[in-house]
């Protein structure tokens, strides 16, 4: 195989981080969705089977994610060190948060208390913003410290917890009611509007040039498979298109599934690093500064000289 | 109180990756991982171009990142601006590489060495298994400035404790020293010269300045 030529120049272009693989990027992924369906599942008023499918669900999906994270970390059985640093680090917060999530959906799950389903719902609601914060905090991707990051994880969170709930009642046989179907196209059109504001305000503060085109890249498969086939099968179930059920199912599945993609997107292949920066190329002998340079971005922005 | 800086003069490196060997000599780390490297841009259009070597490692921030984010408490900012890791207690999440805009920390989560499985006798007397899992970065030599607080020697001035890449450096283009004391070498030489400090609006204040010509 052809080995792609190494230039010199492109060490120092933003490169592709490679130290949270799939199994970070499951954290993001399976536990937002599943702080999202606690939420929802304490919002609406579901049968006690539905309402405990829901919890469990929602438990296990932040539990995967949070062992997938386990299997990542380079010391596993000093895990528990992560509890040390509450004051600033959110990935304390958000292990705090987990135990809390845990106990409150556990208790939920056995009691079935409104109380506790509701705790736990606020608690998944935490979870969730947690994994935001956490994601916004890194300032070495500028992907992800884009402010506007913390709105697109959380509402991608939100709609992928009720896509689940969408689910979880149409295999139970609770009905879907015509709240929940209305709720989940307003979380469509939440995430479409959050994705299109942070990818607009992305290109235009500035990111590397692979990220961007990555993003760009994905943009019109999340439209379709994430925004528009969903928002018309939930439209259609909530005209009475036989098979309701079914296409609510079909309707959730997809929120979920394009939720995925665009983290597993915004988690992997689109966080590429800072890269460097020359406000000014220095003088050599009796010549003159450079002009300043920023491999890998179009334009540049800040740095100011001493 | 101090703050230890290093002071980078861009017209004077010439890429020759003299630091980049010492420091790998000096801190024993693995192949591939490089706590100093120099990197070497080419910029402009034929026949414009340049060409300019950038020494890069961590840049110990005064408002450090990776700081903030760690979950455990393992990465602090010492007293004299040196930010240091606490192998013990890091868990390898990597929360901290994420967060550094400058690309400076690194985790190796198997032991490599140069020719394979097998160490060579240099390497298994140098190995340090605390440093397997965890996360790691240049240190700025931080047993050397330790060693000046006993022996009253002046990090930046006398060579056994200032960090091995600036004893290297063949053209004298780094210098390391305290910052507050405005007769230290890289305080006079920053006084002299225009500088800058890089991705200054990240607003992490890193303690590098890189210089590119006269007051």
């Amino acid at each position: 195989m052809k080995k792609p030529l190494l230039r010199a120049s492109n060490l120092a272009s933003p490169k592709q981080q490679h130290n949270w693989d799939w199994r970070a990027a499951s954290n993001f992924i399976a536990g937002g969705a599943g702080g999202g369906l606690l939420l929802w599942t304490s919002m609406v008023n579901a049968s006690a089977d539905a309402t405990r499918m829901a919890i469990l669900l929602g438990l296990i999906l932040i539990g995967s994610g949070l062992t997938c994270v386990w299997f990542e970390i380079g010391r596993p059985w000093r895990a528990l060190n992560v509890y040390r640093h509450f004051a600033t680090s959110w990935m304390t917060r958000e292990a705090v948060v987990a135990v809390a999530v845990f106990a409150a959906g556990g208790l939920a799950f056995l009691t079935g208390t409104f109380a506790l389903v509701l705790l736990a719902g606020i608690l998944g609601l935490a979870f969730l913003y947690s994994q935001a914060r956490i994601l916004a905090a890194n300032k070495g991707i500028p992907a992800w410290r884009h402010p506007r990051s913390i709105s697109l994880m959380i509402a991608t969170g939100l709609a992928e917890g009720a896509g689940f709930l969408v689910c979880v009642l149409s295999l139970s046989s609770a009905t879907v009611g015509f709240p929940v179907l209305a709720g989940l196209i307003a979380l469509i059109v939440v995430r479409a509007f959050a994705w299109n504001t942070y990818l607009g305000a992305l290109v235009a503060d500035g990111a590397p040039d692979a990220t961007l085109k990555v993003l760009t890249g994905i943009a019109p498969r999340l439209l379709v498979v994430g925004h528009i086939l969903p928002a018309f099968a939930v439209a259609g179930a909530m005209a009475g298109m036989p098979g309701r059920a079914g296409v609510s199912f079909a309707a959730g599945i997809l929120v979920v599934a394009g939720g995925w993609f665009l983290k597993f997107t915004l988690v992997r292949r689109a966080a590429f690093t800072q890269g460097l920066a020359l406000p000014h190329l220095p003088v050599r002998g009796r010549g003159t500064a450079g002009p300043a340079t920023k491999p890998g971005w179009k334009a540049m922005p800040g740095g100011k000289a001493g | 109180m101090k703050r230890y800086v290093m002071s980078i003069d861009l017209r004077r490196c010439v890429g020759c990756q003299t630091c980049t060997a010492a420091c790998k000599g000096a801190n024993a780390t693995p192949p591939g991982i490089q706590w100093r490297r120099v990197l070497d841009i080419e910029t402009g259009e034929f026949p414009d171009v340049r060409r300019t070597f950038l020494p890069m490692a961590c840049m110990h921030c005064a408002n450090p990142p990776c700081e903030k984010v760690c979950p455990t408490r393992a990465t602090t900012k010492r007293a004299d601006g040196l930010v240091a890791i606490d192998y013990e207690l890091c868990i390898g999440c990597a929360n901290c590489v994420m967060a550094c805009p400058y690309d400076a920390r690194s985790i190796v989560h198997e032991a490599h060495y140069a020719y394979g499985d097998t160490p060579m006798a240099s390497e298994a007397a140098r190995f340090d298994p605390d440093r397997i899992g965890v996360s790691m970065k240049c240190t700025f030599c931080v047993d050397r400035i330790d060693l000046a607080a006993l022996t009253g020697q002046i990090p930046g001035v006398d060579p056994e404790v200032t960090p091995a890449c600036v004893n290297s450096c063949i053209s004298g283009a780094m210098q390391f020293g305290d910052i507050e004391d405005p007769e230290s070498n890289v305080s006079r030489l920053l006084a002299q010269t225009q500088h800058y400090r890089m991705h200054e609006e990240l607003g992490t204040e890193p303690g590098v300045y890189y210089i590119w010509d006269q007051s």
